[in-house]
């Protein structure tokens, strides 16, 4: 298991390429957390589990993501500022096809 | 003016089970939440999840949890302020606090425990440029009297189990109902979207999907709602127009009472009494943050048992005491009742 670079550009436009484990079943939410990219209280306010969007993320690279679930759609059927290539950070878990995933994350509401 | 020994702010799991160890140290406690209901995002945003981590239980409904505290503290007879957000904190000279809400309820304790999550929850609002102009001129974000609809054109937009809820409830209130929503799926409870379905079909609910409200019109109050389907850009008449995009916490006025904050949340002192730079003051739960800090229901859990403890001496600095296990002590209620182990039943060998 190795860790792959993800590239994040934070709400205030600057962007980091950050290291993240595959093996700890990690998602995207999280790896923002971890590297303190965003303030606490902003982001994953519900936790992870796809009900709140303030994980919301623009994907900026062509990789393949897992399929978006029915409560990861309807979330993002409520949530503003959302674009075609918006997902719910915390609904992508971290694998090592993931390596160089590049993403932005939405503006704060 | 309310009166108790401890002010908790924020009804969620922390603040609750605050009630009970302060009950065992026959301290009185008053809970103020933003939320009508009691039970925090446990109760307002997941409910009917399953958590693995409370001790002993391997596994517990949000809610289930929530109704537990809530029969685990009655005995201590707690007071309520509930669908009021707490705005003012006050320093008396005496070292007591007033706290006031934003309806102007004011309540006076020795010692105030701020177990606010995330901060109160505020409702968030779409994106439509002349919103806030009609903001209580026909705008609510939040249904507080449901008698304001009684005989209008209501318009709600929304996908999720509140704009449902509400939805069906003002059928049976308002003149018309509309619901608006982006996606022909909505997100709530299987019952309430065949519910919303049986309304529609019978012309009590008028469904607009996939659709939005992109724009509000009016003189002096709402008159109108622009809504757009696909290229489909048309108005419609209404008196009330009820944007139901759920909840989102925020540190609001907390953040003014004199609080050091780092990381949008309350720094206390953890190596002691999770006690904040004001003295009488705490933060539990996962409003709070120090070094090694994990935002856990069962960490808050923890943290409260220890502030009621030194809220304790704080009151009666004078008092000696040792803590009792309930094992031993039982639960001795305010409400006069008492839960203790059964005496073992000795008897002698003949």
């Amino acid at each position: 298991m190795k860790d792959i670079k993800i590239k994040i550009t934070d709400r205030e436009g600057t962007t980091h390429v950050v290291d993240a484990p595959t093996d700890m079943n990690m998602n995207v939410m999280e790896v923002v957390r971890s590297y303190e990219l965003a303030p606490e209280g902003t982001i994953g306010v519900c936790g992870g589990m796809a009900m709140c969007a303030s994980c919301q993320c623009y994907v900026m690279s062509d990789h393949e993501l897992p399929e978006m679930s029915y409560d990861e759609d309807l979330m993002l059927a409520e949530a503003f500022n959302v674009k075609d290539n918006s997902r719910l950070g915390c609904q992508i878990f971290i694998n090592e096809e993931l390596d160089g995933l590049e993403i932005e994350l939405a503006p704060e509401v | 003016m309310i009166k108790t020994d401890i002010l908790i702010i924020g009804a969620g799991p922390t603040g609750l089970f605050t009630v009970f160890e302060a009950g065992l140290l026959k301290l009185k406690c008053h809970l103020i939440d933003a939320l009508p209901q009691p039970g925090g995002q446990c109760a307002e945003i997941y409910p009917k999840k399953p958590i693995y981590d409370i001790p002993g239980f391997p596994e517990v409904l949000a809610g289930d949890l929530v109704d537990n505290l809530m029969k685990q503290i009655e005995p201590f007879q707690p007071g309520f302020t509930l669908g009021e957000r707490a705005d003012k904190l006050e320093k008396l000279d005496d070292g007591t606090f007033i706290v006031t809400t934003n309806k102007g309820t004011k309540h006076h304790a020795p010692i105030v425990a701020i177990a606010g999550g995330l901060g109160s929850f505020e409702p968030r609002k779409p994106a439509i440029s002349n919103l806030a102009d009609f903001e209580d001129k026909g705008v609510e974000y939040i249904i507080r009297n449901p008698e304001l609809y009684r005989d209008k054109n209501v318009v709600i937009s929304g996908g999720g189990d509140s704009a449902l809820d509400w939805s069906i409830f003002l059928t049976n209130v308002a003149k018309s109902v509309t619901l608006i929503h982006r996606r022909n799926e909505f997100r709530g409870a299987l019952d309430s979207v065949e519910k919303v379905q049986e309304l529609k079909n019978i012309g009590k609910i008028e469904l607009i999907t996939p659709a939005e409200v992109v724009g509000l019109v009016g003189n002096d109050k709402l008159e109108e709602v622009v809504i757009k389907r696909g290229d489909e850009v048309f108005n419609r008449e209404c008196d009330h127009f009820i944007p139901l995009f759920g909840l989102a916490p925020k540190l609001g006025p907390l953040s003014d009472w004199g609080l050091e904050i780092e990381k949008n949340a309350i720094k206390v002192d953890n190596s002691l009494d999770y006690q904040t730079n004001i003295p009488g003051v705490y933060a539990i739960g996962d409003i709070n943050t120090y070094p090694g800090k994990l935002k856990l229901i069962l960490c808050g859990f923890h943290e409260a048992t220890l502030m009621c403890q030194s809220a304790y001496q704080r009151i009666f600095p004078d008092k000696r005491y040792v803590m009792k296990y309930t094992t031993v002590g039982g639960v001795q209620g305010f409400d006069g009742s008492k839960k203790e182990a059964p005496k073992a039943v000795i008897k002698a060998f003949d």
